[in-house]
């Protein structure tokens, strides 16, 4: 399969993401979306890993995946105590760091 | 002996930190002791070593060095002492007649809340009066020069809390530092001409005389000796009181009387008159500046005496007289009578002291009048005070034989070699000064008493702490005078003798005997001329308004008007726009002004925190993109 789909589907799979992070106001989809685009960077990081016949890259995926992971149990935590005090995940009532 | 030299000024100087650190809990009893013990120890370590210097050291030999107070590159300034003739001189004056003042004192300001404080400015004041005379270079000087005149404004506010009192403070400093500056001008041009500040490099470079060479390549010529001759003169007017920076020393007044005796009448004034005596190296080299210097000090004599001829308070009578008698040395050091001008220091700081605590001892007698229309008659109740006071007014007039005669006389002969027109003011000065005096004593000790019931019952002559000083005064103002005495009565004037090795004198044989006895005859017949003179004008007793010529004598001649109307105006006018428009408008405007920015920027910019993390969110994903194009730009030139 030439490069060029693969390339093609993980810089949509990224752009959907980042619109996704700043049109929604679901906090919880907002880091679907996070997600979304830290798996688009997967998928590029495999693929030229296969082109270039380098490992070093899919050992690299690992090192993301690691990381993401960790990521969302920070970050759910926040947006639980967050629910906890507002009762809502929606993004435009959570703005206590205003001024 | 000579070795031990620092103790003199080290003495006052631990009587100054004790009587200043424990000033809340000393008893009055002990700082008195201290004080004067302090000096008396000082007097004695100084007769000591004056006794050493008398037999015989050379000029300019007795460095004592204590440590390297300046260095920079080649040019050092040490903290040293020169023991001489001239020093120990002084030394004796000054710790000598600084004892019979700390005692009179312990009894004067018995009654005064801030005694122990008054005790520890005296012995500040003495410490660095020391340290003037001392000093082996200029710099040691100026320390000492600076020392007094902050002791001064101490001293002359000392009662605070009178508005007046510390004004006439502000004005002796402010004066003082007029001529400071001058003496500062002429240290400076000496380092620059001579590369040296210290007494025996600077005298043995200009031994060389006018043409030689000096240390730094520059010729010696007379428009640099006056310059730096009129510049040193411009700081002893300052000190010294002549004219145009004498108005401080009347307003002086109003310190306690025995600072008046002992700064303004027998040390600090004399200042001056030594830093000239001791620099006759470069006046002598400097004939502009000397007659400059002879001029000012006639005028400054003709000037005070005059005003002292109408004033009614007993201490401004004295002030003046002051500054007059400060005219004549200066008179002397103008015509090159160096010794002469000295004999005259030694003499009058004895009869002047003498008459301030005279003075003290009526004003304390009169619970603290001291206008002489509401005294008369005290000679009956103060017996001792009048007598000593009698010794010391025929002393300052130059009634034959006693101490001021011989002084006043070598003055005034000097001037008649040097110039008869010199001679014919001086000996008017001397007429004011016996007719002006012996007003005083009248006014004072004759007559009928002028003042309340009140003041009369108090009348009593001074406790002895007072008057065994003016004892002691008294008996010097009379013998004072032999250690000067002139060629037709002995062959051996040993004040010249003494100070020979340091001071080169006018050439008093230029006068042949006769002349001399003449002008000591006419000076006599005028001295008793004035006593009568003055006798028949104050048995009259009328103290009427002053009118005409009188006023103006009254009022100073208006000089004191003059110059808050010429320099003080003009100068508050300056201050007042500088500080409203310069320092208000334009400095803090820009410095609150920098604020104000500050504070309205910020003002805009937290609107950026609006809180919305959607907007956080889209500044986050901008400023990535932001970042990977300057990437890829830059990998695409690099």
């Amino acid at each position: 399969m030439p490069i060029q789909s693969y390339l093609f589907l993980s810089f949509s799979l990224f752009a959907i993401g980042v619109m996704g992070v700043l049109m929604r106001r679901n906090a919880i989809v907002i880091f679907m979306c996070i997600e979304l685009m830290l798996n688009a960077v997967n998928l590029l990081l495999v693929a030229f890993s296969k082109v270039h016949a380098d490992p070093g890259a899919q050992v690299f995926v690992f090192f993301i995946m690691v990381v993401a992971a960790a990521e969302v149990a920070v970050g759910l935590a926040i947006i639980v105590m967050m629910f906890r005090k507002v009762n809502s995940v929606d993004i435009n009532i959570l703005n206590r760091l205003k001024n | 002996m000579t070795q031990l030299v620092y103790l003199v000024p080290l003495f006052p100087l631990i009587g100054f930190l004790l009587n200043g650190l424990f000033w809340k809990s000393m008893p009055k009893k002990l700082a008195g002791i201290i004080g004067s013990t302090a000096i008396l120890a000082s007097f004695a370590v100084s007769l000591g070593i004056f006794f050493e210097v008398k037999n015989g050291a050379a000029a300019g030999q007795g460095i004592v060095h204590l440590f390297d107070f300046i260095t920079v590159g080649n040019f050092k300034i040490p903290f040293a002492f020169m023991v001489d003739q001239l020093s120990a001189m002084f030394l004796l004056i000054i710790t000598g007649i600084g004892f019979l003042i700390h005692l009179y004192s312990t009894s004067y300001m018995h009654d005064d809340e801030g005694f122990t404080k008054y005790f520890a400015y005296l012995n500040l004041f003495v410490f660095f009066m020391l340290l003037l005379v001392l000093g082996a270079n200029y710099v040691v000087m100026f320390i000492g020069w600076e020392g007094v005149g902050l002791a001064s404004y101490l001293l002359i506010g000392f009662w605070y809390k009178n508005q007046e009192y510390t004004n006439a403070s502000k004005k002796a400093f402010v004066m003082n530092r007029i001529g400071d500056l001058g003496f500062l001008v002429g240290m400076m041009l000496t380092v620059y001409h001579f590369g040296t500040l210290s007494y025996n490099d600077f005298f043995a470079q200009l031994q060389g005389g006018i043409g030689a060479q000096t240390q730094n390549g520059y010729m010696i010529g007379t428009g640099m000796t006056n310059a730096i001759a009129i510049c040193f003169f411009i700081g002893a007017m300052g000190k010294s009181a002549q004219i145009p920076l004498y108005t401080w020393l009347p307003d002086a007044m109003a310190g306690p009387t025995p600072v008046s005796a002992l700064i303004h009448a027998a040390t600090m004034v004399t200042a001056g008159i030594y830093m000239i005596a001791r620099s006759n190296a470069l006046f002598n080299l400097a004939p502009m500046a000397q007659n400059i210097i002879a001029i000012i000090g006639l005028a400054t004599v003709l000037l005070a005496a005059s005003i002292a001829l109408k004033q009614n308070d007993i201490k401004k009578v004295l002030a003046y007289s002051t500054v007059s008698q400060l005219g004549y040395m200066f008179l002397a050091l103008g015509v090159g009578a160096y010794v002469g001008s000295l004999f005259h220091v030694m003499t009058h700081a004895f009869f002047k002291a003498l008459l301030f605590l005279g003075s003290g001892s009526v004003i304390h007698a009169m619970s603290g009048e001291q206008d002489m229309r509401k005294m008369g008659g005290l000679g009956k109740h103060m017996p001792i005070t009048k007598f000593t006071f009698l010794i010391g007014c025929l002393a300052i007039s130059g009634f034959p034989f006693f101490s001021g005669f011989f002084s006043k006389d070598e003055i005034l002969a000097a001037a008649y070699a040097k110039n008869p027109m010199f001679y014919y003011l001086g000996l008017l000065g001397a007429m004011m000064t016996t007719y002006y005096m012996f007003r005083a004593y009248f006014y004072t000790f004759t007559g009928n008493f002028r003042g309340t019931e009140a003041q009369h019952h108090h009348l009593h002559e001074s406790p002895a702490a007072m008057t065994i000083p003016l004892v002691i005064l008294a008996i010097l103002s009379l013998v004072g005078g032999l250690v000067g005495l002139p060629e037709v009565f002995s062959h051996h004037h040993l004040l010249n003798e003494y100070l020979s090795p340091v001071v080169q004198n006018f050439d008093i044989h230029h006068l042949d005997h006769t002349m001399e006895l003449t002008l000591m005859g006419i000076a006599s017949a005028i001295v008793l001329i004035m006593i009568y003179v003055a006798r028949v004008i104050t048995r009259k007793e009328q103290f009427g308004e002053a009118k005409g010529l009188a006023k103006v004598l009254e009022n100073k001649w208006y000089i004191d008007e003059l110059y808050d109307f010429v320099i003080v105006r003009p100068l508050a006018w300056k201050s007042r726009i500088l500080n409203n428009i310069v320092e208000q408008k334009g400095i803090d405007g820009g410095v609150n002004g920098l604020g104000q920015l500050v504070q309205w920027g910020s003002t805009r910019l937290k609107n950026l925190q609006s809180g919305q993390v959607g907007s956080y969110l889209f500044a986050m994903v901008i400023g990535i993109i932001i970042i990977f194009a300057i990437g890829i730009f830059g990998l695409l030139y690099m």
